[in-house]
C-alpha cells in the first residue's frame, strides 16, 4: 500500500507525504564550518587545560629563572602587531573572496604567509635569547610550562602557514569551487583564532610577567 | 633538546636494540605469540583460498560506509575485548595462585606464575585496553551504525573523516598489541601513575607504547565526536525536529559533548608527559618544579567524564530497548532527554572524588563529594523512567530484554556503591582497595550488559537475521552467573582491606574469596564460549533466520523504516518524519510499505584509501616514536601530511546512484528478501561506479 497521507501529525505539523522526494541537498559549506567549530572547541580545550597548569607552574620555578626575569611585554606587543597584521591580511583575502577577485585573494594570502612567517621569526628570535641565558625548559617547571604554551601556539601559527600556503596553490589550481570556498573559510576561523589564542598568551604569561 | 638516555641508542635503529636485552623465554609470551600468528595465517589463506581479498579492499578497507565503518568498529573492539579478557584471566589466576607463605611459584616468579614486573604489564594493559580500545570502539561503532539511521540520514556528515578516526583506532589497538612482541607496556596502571611513568623510573619503552596509543586513540575518538555531533545537528531528515529525536540520538549528542570537550584534556595530561619522557621538561618530576597532581587533576578531568562518555550511550541503549520489549512508548522522554544532558554537565566538576586522599582541604572535598552524589538525581529519574516504561506493559523477555534489565540491576548496586565512595569519610577507608576496582567493574558492566542488549536488537537491522535466541540467553546467564561470582566477593574483599594490583596476597584468610573469583572467571569463558556459539549457530541457519524490515515486530524508532539488512544507501528515498517514535506512528497507521511512489537519484561519498594510508602512516609514526627513531617518526609525521594534501586536491569523490538503479536494487530485494550472502552485511555490494577513483 503506497500513499500519500495528509494526516496531521500528533504535533500539529501539516506533511506532504512519507517520503522526501527532491533528495534535500544539505548545505555542504555551513555542514564543513560547524565541524570545524567544532574541532577549534577542543582545540581550545587543550589551551584550556594548560593555561590551567600555567597557574600552578608560574610559581614552580626551582630555584631558576621567574617569570619577571624572562618576558618582555613590548617585544611581545611587536609580536602581537605582527600576528594581527596577518589575521587582518587574511580577513582581506576573505573580502577578495567574496568579490570573487582572484588576484587580491592571491596577494592578501602572500602578504599573510608574510606577516605569519615574521612573526615565528620573532618567536624563534626570543626563544633563541632564552636558551642563551639558560632558560630553557629542562630547567623548571615554570619554564617548561611557559616554553610549551608558546611552542603550541607557535606550531598552529606554523599550520596556518601551511594550510595557507596549500589554499594559495588550491586557488591557482581550481578557483573559487565549493571545495575550496569552504577550506578558505574555515581557514579564516584558523586565523582568528590564533588571534584569539594569542591573546589569552599576552594576558596571561606577558602582562602576568610585568605585574609584579 | 632531547633527554639523555642510557644506550644503546643509534641513528637508524632507535632504541631498538634494548629487545636483544629482552630474554623472550616466557611460554605466556609464546603463547601468545601463537595465537596472534597462527590466527593471522589462518585469516590470510581463508581470504585467499577464498579469493577475498578483492572483497575485504572494495567493501571494507576503503569504504567510508557508515555502516560497515561501525562494524568494523564493533570487530576490532570484540577483538580487543577478548584481548583484555585474556590479561583478566591472568590477573585472576595470579591473585588465586600468590597466597600466603606457602604459595607455589612457577616460571621463575617468587609468587603464583607472574613475577611483579610482568603482572603490572597486564593490568596496565587490561585497563587501558577494556576503557580505550574495546569498550569505546564499541559504542563508537554502535553510534556510527544506528545515529544516521534513526536520524534518517544517507551517511555521516563527513564520511571520509569517518573512515579516519576508525583508522586511527585501528592504530592504537595495534601498537598496544606489537608491545605484546617488541619490547613491553607500561606497567603504571591504565590511569599512567606519575611519576612513576617518569624516564627515571620506567626507563624502557612500555610508558612510551601506552602514550601513542593513548594519544593516537583519543584523536581518533575526538574526530569520531565532531562527526557524530555534526552528523545530528545536520543531517536530520525533514520533520525529525529535536523534541523528536530518538534517545539513543539524544545520548550520542550528551556523550560526544563530553568526548568533544574532555579527550583534549587527555591529550594535553599525556602530551605534557610525553615532553616530560622526549625533551626532559619537569611537568610531573618529581622535582625541579614537577608536580604529580598535577597530572593526576588533569587526567582525572578527563577520566571521570570519561566514564560518562561510556554509560551515557548504554542508557541511550537501555531506552531504546526497554520501549520496544515493553510495547510501550519510552516513559518520560523530555527527563530522559534533561537527565543526559545534567549527567553530562555534572560528569565535569566530580572529578576529585578519584583522589580525595590527596589531602585538599574540608572544603574542597565536601564539595565535590556533594557535586558527586548529585550526579544520583538524573541516574534515579531515569531508573524510574524505565521502571514505569515497564510498568503495565506487554513484555517480552528476548535477549536485549534480558540484558538491558540485568543492566538496570547492575546501575543500581554500582551506583550505590558509587554513591558510598564519594563520602570522603568512607572513601580514606576504601580508596585504593579492590572495592573501588569492584564498583567501576560493576557500572563498566552495566556498558558491557546494555551493548550486548543493543548488539542483539540491532544485529538483525544490520545483517538481515536474528541472532540464536537458546544460545544468547545461555550467554546471558553465563555471563551474569560469572560477574556476580567476580565481583560479589572482590566488594568483600574490598572492605576487609585488599588493596588493589597486588602481586603477592599475605593474608591466607582471603584465599577462599580468591578462589570463587577463579570460579567465576571459569565461567566467564563458558560465556566466551556460548558467545561463539551463538555467532555460529546464527550464521549457519541465517536462511532460516531473515527478517523483514522490523524485526522485533514492536520497534519503535525510525532506524526500522528501512529494509534488512539496509542498503548501502539506507532509505531508497529519505523519509518523512511525522512523531517521536516514527516507526510505530506508522505501524499503528498501517502505513508500514516502505515502497515509495517514485524513486530518486541518491548521492554518494566515494571509496577512498586516504584513511586507510593515514592510518598505516600514524602506525609508523606511533611505533618510530616509541623506540625514537626520529627519521622514521618524520617519514610518519610528513607522510600523514602528504596524504591529507593529496586528498585535498581529488575532486571526483562523489557519485550518483540514478534512480533508476535503486528502483531496480529495491524491487530484487523485495521479490528475494532473503538474500543468501551473509558477507554482504551492510546491504549489497557497491556498484562498480563506487569504486575509488585513482586520484584519492
Ligand atoms: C552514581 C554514579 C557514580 C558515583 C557516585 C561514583 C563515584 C565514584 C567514586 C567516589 C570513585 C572514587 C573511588 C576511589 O578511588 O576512592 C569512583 C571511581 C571510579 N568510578 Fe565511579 N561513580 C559513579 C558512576 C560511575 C560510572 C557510570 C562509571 C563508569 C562507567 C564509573 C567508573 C569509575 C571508575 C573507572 C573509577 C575508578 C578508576 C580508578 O581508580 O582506576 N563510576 N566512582
Ligand atoms: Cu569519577
Amino acid at each position: 500500500m503506497t500513499m500519500k497521507t495528509t494526516d496531521d501529525t500528533a504535533t500539529g505539523q501539516a506533511t506532504g507525504g512519507l517520503w522526501a522526494f527532491e533528495d534535500r541537498g544539505h548545505d555542504p559549506v555551513s555542514t564543513r564550518t560547524l565541524g570545524f567549530w567544532l574541532y577549534l572547541l577542543s582545540d581550545a580545550m587543550i589551551f584550556a587545560a594548560l593555561f590551567a597548569a600555567w597557574g600552578v607552574y608560574l610559581h614552580n620555578t626551582a630555584g631558576g629563572p621567574t617569570i619577571h626575569g624572562i618576558v618582555h611585554p613590548l617585544y611581545a606587543f611587536a609580536e602581537t602587531a605582527v600576528l594581527f597584521t596577518g589575521v587582518f591580511a587574511y580577513g582581506l583575502a576573505m573580502s577578495a573572496v567574496k568579490r570573487a577577485w582572484r588576484g587580491g585573494a592571491l596577494l592578501a594570502m602572500a602578504a599573510a604567509l608574510g606577516f605569519g612567517a615574521w612573526f615565528l621569526g620573532m618567536e624563534i628570535h626570543e626563544f633563541s635569547g632564552l636558551a642563551a641565558l639558560g632558560a630553557v625548559p629542562e630547567r623548571s617547571g615554570f619554564l617548561s610550562a611557559y616554553w610549551t604554551i608558546i611552542a603550541l601556539h607557535g606550531a598552529h601559527i606554523a599550520l596556518a602557514l601551511l594550510w595557507t600556503g596549500l589554499m594559495l596553490v588550491q586557488v591557482l589550481w581550481s578557483g573559487f569551487t565549493e571545495k575550496v570556498v569552504y577550506r578558505l573559510l574555515n581557514l579564516r576561523l584558523f586565523w582568528h583564532y590564533q588571534a584569539v589564542i594569542w591573546v589569552c598568551v599576552y594576558v596571561f604569561v606577558y602582562l602576568r610577567g610585568a605585574m609584579r | 633538546m632531547l633527554v639523555h638516555l642510557p644506550p644503546p641508542w643509534n641513528p637508524i635503529f632507535g632504541r631498538l636494540g634494548l629487545i636483544l636485552h629482552y630474554r623472550y623465554n616466557n611460554p605466556m609470551i609464546f603463547f601468545a605469540f601463537e595465537l596472534v600468528f597462527v590466527g593471522a595465517a589462518i585469516l590470510l589463506f581463508w581470504l585467499t583460498c577464498t579469493r577475498r581479498w578483492h572483497t575485504l579492499w572494495r567493501d571494507w578497507l576503503t569504504t567510508v560506509d557508515h555502516k560497515k565503518i561501525g562494524v568494523m568498529y564493533i570487530v576490532i573492539g570484540l577483538v580487543m575485548l577478548f584481548r583484555g579478557f585474556f590479561d583478566a584471566l591472568m590477573i585472576r589466576t595470579q591473585q588465586a595462585m600468590a597466597v600466603g607463605p606457602t604459595a607455589v611459584s612457577f616460571l621463575g616468579a617468587a609468587h603464583g606464575y607472574l613475577p611483579p614486573f610482568h603482572l603490572d604489564q597486564v593490568f596496565t594493559a587490561h585497563g587501558t585496553i577494556m576503557i580505550l580500545l574495546a569498550v569505546t570502539p564499541i559504542l563508537v561503532g554502535l553510534m556510527n551504525l544506528i545515529v544516521p539511521l534513526q536520524i534518517g540520514a544517507r551517511d555521516m556528515a563527513y564520511p571520509y573523516l569517518n573512515a579516519v578516526g576508525l583508522w586511527l583506532t585501528a592504530t592504537a589497538a595495534a601498537l598496544v598489541m606489537i608491545a605484546l612482541f617488541i619490547g613491553d607496556f607500561s606497567h603504571a596502571g591504565w590511569v599512567g601513575l606519575t611519576p612513576l611513568t617518569e624516564l627515571a623510573y620506567s626507563p624502557g619503552p612500555g610508558v612510551d607504547y601506552w602514550i601513542w596509543a593513548v594519544q593516537i586513540g583519543g584523536l581518533g575518538t575526538t574526530l569520531g565526536a565532531v562527526n557524530l555531533l555534526a552528523t545530528i545537528i545536520k543531517m536530520r531528515a525533514p520533520g525529525m525536529t529535536w523534541p523528536r529525536l530518538p534517545i539513543f540520538t539524544w545520548t550520542s549528542v550528551a556523550t560526544n559533548i563530553i568526548a568533544l570537550t574532555s579527550f583534549p584534556v587527555l591529550t594535553a595530561a599525556v602530551g605534557m608527559l610525553a615532553l616530560d619522557r622526549y625533551v626532559g621538561t619537569h611537568f610531573f618530576t618529581a622535582g625541579l618544579g614537577g608536580d604529580l597532581m598535577m597530572y593526576t587533576n588533569l587526567f582525572w578531568t578527563w577520566g571521570h567524564p570519561e566514564v560518562y562518555f561510556l554509560v551515557l550511550p548504554a542508557f541511550g541503549m537501555i531506552s531504546e530497548i526497554i520501549p520496544t520489549f515493553s510495547e510501550k512508548p519510552l516513559f518520560g522522554y523530555t527527563t530522559m532527554v534533561l537527565a543526559s544532558m545534567a549527567i553530562a554537565g555534572v560528569s565535569w566538576s566530580v572529578w576529585l572524588h578519584h583522589f580525595f586522599t590527596m589531602g585538599a582541604s574540608p572544603g574542597v572535598n565536601t564539595y565535590f563529594s556533594i557535586a558527586t552524589m548529585l550526579v544520583g538525581i538524573p541516574t534515579g529519574v531515569k531508573v524510574f523512567n524505565w521502571l514505569f516504561t515497564m510498568y503495565r506493559g506487554k513484555l517480552h523477555f528476548e535477549t536485549p530484554m534480558l540484558w538491558a534489565v540485568g543492566a538496570i540491576f547492575l546501575l543500581i548496586s554500582g551506583g550505590m556503591t558509587g554513591m558510598m565512595l564519594a563520602v570522603p569519610a568512607i572513601n580514606y577507608i576504601v580508596h585504593n582497595s579492590v572495592f573501588v576496582v569492584a564498583h567501576f567493574h560493576n557500572m563498566i558492566l552495566v556498558i558491557v550488559y546494555a551493548t550486548f542488549g543493543a548488539v542483539t536488537f540491532w544485529f538483525p537491522k544490520v545483517f538481515g537475521f536474528k541472532l540464536d535466541g537458546r544460545y544468547g540467553r545461555r550467554f546471558f546467564w553465563s555471563f551474569t552467573a560469572g560477574s556476580l561470582l567476580v565481583f560479589v566477593p572482590m566488594y568483600l574483599l574490598g572492605l576487609m582491606g585488599m588493596t588493589r594490583r597486588l602481586d603477592y596476597i599475605a593474608h591466607p584468610a582471603w584465599y577462599p574469596l580468591l578462589l570463587i573469583q577463579v570460579v567465576g572467571i571459569g565461567i566467564y569463558i563458558l560465556s566466551v564460549i556460548y558467545f561463539l556459539g551463538m555467532l555460529a549457530v546464527s550464521i549457519n541457519r541465517r536462511e532460516t533466520r531473515r527478517v523483514g524490515a522490523d524485526a522485533w515486530g514492536s520497534a519503535r524508532s525510525l532506524e526500522w523504516a528501512t529494509r534488512s539488512p539496509v542498503p548501502f544507501y539506507n532509505f531508497a528515498v529519505t523519509p518523512v518524519v511525522h512523531a517521536r517514535d516514527e516507526w510505530a506512528w506508522r505501524r499503528e497507521r498501517g502505513l508500514t510499505d516502505l515502497r515509495p511512489e517514485r524513486y530518486v537519484d541518491i548521492h554518494l561519498p566515494r571509496n577512498t584509501v586516504v584513511p586507510l594510508v593515514i592510518g598505516a602512516f600514524s602506525l609508523v609514526f606511533g611505533f618510530a616514536m616509541v623506540w625514537r627513531i626520529w627519521w622514521m617518526a618524520a617519514c610518519g609525521l610528513v607522510g600523514v601530511i602528504a596524504a591529507v594534501i593529496i586528498r585535498s586536491f581529488a575532486r571526483d569523490t562523489d557519485y550518483v546512484v540514478p534512480a533508476e538503479e535503486v528502483r531496480r536494487l529495491e524491487e530484487a530485494a523485495a521479490r528475494a528478501p532473503r538474500p543468501d550472502t551473509a558477507t554482504a552485511a551492510a546491504g549489497a555490494t557497491l556498484p562498480p561506479h563506487a569504486q575509488p577513483s585513482v586520484r584519492s
